[in-house]
């Protein structure tokens, strides 16, 4: 599947990896939910650190959409909360 | 539910808007060309600002540090006069400034940061918008041979998708650039009043004031005894040697007298 972290670039992460990430993404969900910023900062890093090391980095050229996207790095819990509050 | 999963639908729901505009999809191929270009150079301006809000931090950390130091040797040089409640101002003042470099030091982290991701969006940028150049050529001729849509839209989709990150991005910057400039003219106001005495105008500030005063008043003694001593040794006692009777306690501190303000 291809993931796009934010300011970063796309990877093809192997299907068996994905679910961990999810897992990831879930904790990520739930510290936004209770306002847990440094659960937060500490899961978003751990998704990215994943999806780099699982994952391998597209070159620009290749255009295939991506079906996940990861927060830029660093961001901050308000940050992402403004982000999703585009969506609604 | 999932975070990037609701962030994917809100990435791909920006690109395909941007996308809305052309009808005919040998224009959407350069329209999007177009965006590309125009893309990247947003991106390049808005690595210039941070190059520059980056340096103007660390100028602004050299500083408070400077000030800091000269704060240290302050309240040193007031203990050194014993006057103790001067050295406990200047180191109060210190911890402040301290806090002030903390936070720079923690913006200096997040302003690296921004320059990252804008250089890595910029040389991204670059290679799609050649990869693109040629590919939306070859995309044109397909297109007018057979009918190759569906190419075309993925190809432009998925170029869209990527502005639209690099558009994000380039928010994200701006966003926290404008917040740099925000607290880095705070800092500079705060330097300017003399809240935080300006580390490089030198000497005009209040506690230094105290202290010139004071040491001046010390000399003011110490010439005052001398004098004395003279005069004694020449009138009132020829037989004991010149400035020994009285140059020993002769410096009374002159105390009150140099209090400048109370702030």
């Amino acid at each position: 599947m291809i993931v796009r972290i934010l300011g970063e670039g796309r990877y093809d992460v192997p299907d068996a990896d994905l679910p961990a990430i999810e897992q990831l993404d879930a904790q990520l969900m739930d510290a936004l939910e209770r306002v847990d910023e440094a659960e937060f900062s500490g899961t978003l890093a751990d998704i990215i650190g994943q999806v780099r090391h699982t994952g391998t980095h597209l070159p620009p050229d290749d255009l295939r959409p991506s079906e996940l996207v990861v927060p830029h790095e660093g961001s901050t819990l308000a940050e992402v909360r403004d982000l999703l509050a585009q969506g609604t | 539910m999932s975070v990037m999963k609701r962030l994917s639908g809100i990435v791909q729901a920006k690109a395909n808007k941007a996308l809305d505009k052309a009808e005919n999809p040998a224009d959407m191929l350069d329209l999007t060309y177009e965006k590309q270009l125009e893309n990247l150079q947003k991106v390049r301006r808005a690595l210039a600002d941070v190059a520059t809000a980056r340096k103007r931090l660390e100028l602004q950390a050299t500083q408070l540090q400077a000030q800091a130091q000269k704060l240290q040797d302050q309240a040193k040089q007031a203990l050194g006069q014993g006057q103790e409640d001067l050295a406990r101002e200047a180191l109060a003042r210190r911890a402040t400034l301290a806090e002030q470099l903390e936070s720079l030091g923690t913006q200096h982290q997040q302003v690296e940061q921004q320059q990252q991701q804008l250089e890595t969006t910029a040389s991204r940028l670059q290679a799609q918008v050649d990869a693109f150049r040629t590919k939306k050529e070859t995309l044109k001729a397909s297109y007018t041979a057979s009918k190759a849509q569906a190419s075309i839209g993925e190809a432009v989709s998925g170029i869209s998708e990527s502005m639209t990150d690099a558009g994000m991005t380039l928010d994200r910057a701006q966003d926290k650039i404008a917040q740099m400039q925000a607290r880095a003219g705070a800092i500079d106001e705060l330097l300017d009043t003399g809240a935080l005495p300006d580390a490089l105008g030198g000497g005009g500030d209040d506690i230094q004031k105290q202290l010139d005063a004071t040491s001046r008043a010390g000399q003011v003694d110490t010439e005052l005894a001398a004098l004395k001593a003279q005069i004694g040794a020449g009138a009132e006692s020829p037989s004991l040697p010149a400035g020994s009777a009285e140059g020993g306690d002769g410096p009374a501190p002159a105390a009150g007298a140099p209090a400048g303000g109370n702030s």
